[in-house]
């Protein structure tokens, strides 16, 4: 939607290289936050692509689910690290509280695009309604990513006990509790390093989200909008926001179905 | 500002039920998808057919969400290919690396 900014068209006088075209029919503003979102997809995709080199270079834990204890020998398996669920200490829930948070996200998107339909209809109260539950699904996202990580850096009762060379450079054999980037009890190094840098590359992206949604939600709800006579920053924010759970979509496949 | 500076001076069009409707349809399926895949995870063996499976859904997710939500299918063809097109490079990556994993796996085990 670009209904502002196509009141030039092809100007007949001017000819095709005369300037003030359109090829693409968006305006400046949409076509840049796409070929930024399209960079951002490369770099996701190169984070993606190397777990998936680094955990088939290892073998993957195949016993029976019920003995599984982590090891830095073999890869673990997603549902029996990620199973714990908040107020409720010692339950195996595999893969429930991902699931929520899943749901969470994808809830926010769809009310983004709400928000996005109200603004091409300029009907300001829809569009601070639904950004209003973006935001809040945004921050409930973060707030459960906040307890996985709290979570997964403290680890279970139990822990493992693996051997490995420590921060001293001494090889020691011993209970680990938790995940740091050194060691943890889940399974290699590697895996609790992937799971930082890329869970927690995602997160930033959407904490950037919810600041950019608050800005357009306060932006919208005084009326600048209005004044400017288009509603079309709430659909470049739209677009980001959708990039995030598009990029979720892909983390919650790799990290915790595979 | 006060009040009377305020009000909206745009036109309000009444919501295209039409439109929200697809929407929601839209997200029924992701979230169908989402839930089929977490059943797939606990009932199906693991293995390389159950991952193309989940890989081949997430694209399928991932499809809906660029088309739909961020309105990839309504731009004009040049810039949905201008946007579409340079992720075939990632197809490359992605058999360069997982080659170089698996080459990674037999030296070490």
């Amino acid at each position: 939607m670009s209904a502002h900014s196509t009141d030039i068209g092809v100007s007949s006088k001017r000819g095709i290289w005369g300037g003030g075209n359109e090829p693409l029919k968006a305006s400046y503003g949409k076509l840049m936050m796409w070929f930024f979102l399209l960079s951002d997809i490369f770099t996701f995709a190169a984070f993606l692509i190397t777990y998936l080199s680094i955990r088939v270079s290892y073998p993957v834990y195949a016993g029976p689910a019920g003995d599984f204890v982590g090891s830095n020998e073999y890869w673990p398996v997603p549902e029996l690290v990620f199973d714990a669920i908040p107020f409720v200490h010692g339950v195996h829930a595999p893969l429930v509280f991902v699931g929520i948070m899943t749901f969470i996200l994808i809830s926010s998107s769809v009310t983004m695009v709400l928000a996005v339909e109200a603004g091409h209809r300029n009907d300001r109260n829809d569009v601070v309604k639904w950004l209003l539950w973006t935001i809040l699904g945004g921050a409930t996202f973060l707030g459960c990513q906040a307890w996985e990580w709290n979570h997964f850096i403290h680890g279970t009762d139990g822990g493992s006990t693996l051997t490995y060379i420590n921060s001293l450079n001494n090889l020691v054999s011993e209970v680990v509790h938790g995940a740091n980037l050194n060691v943890n009890e889940y399974g290699p190094a590697s895996f609790a390093q992937l799971f930082f840098f890329i869970t927690g590359f995602h997160g930033f992206h959407v904490t950037i989200g919810v600041f950019l949604l608050f800005l357009c939600f306060y932006q919208a709800a005084v009326g600048i909008y209005d004044g400017r006579g288009h509603y079309e920053m709430v659909e470049k924010i739209g677009l980001y926001w959708h990039f995030v759970d598009l990029v979720w979509v892909f983390v919650f496949t790799l990290f915790y179905l595979i | 500002m006060d009040i009377q500076q305020n009000k909206s001076t745009l036109e309000v069009h009444p919501r295209n039920e039409e439109k929200i409707k697809k929407i929601w349809k839209t997200a029924g399926i992701l979230l169908a998808i989402t839930l089929a895949e977490f059943v797939m995870a606990f009932t199906l063996e693991r293995g390389l057919i159950l991952y193309f499976l989940f890989i081949a859904l997430t694209i399928w997710k991932a499809r809906y969400i660029m088309l739909e939500f961020m309105h990839l299918g309504d731009e004009v063809k040049p810039l949905f290919y201008a946007i579409i097109v340079p992720l075939i490079f990632l197809i490359w990556l992605l058999i360069a690396l997982a080659k170089e994993g698996s080459d990674i796996f037999l030296m070490r085990w």
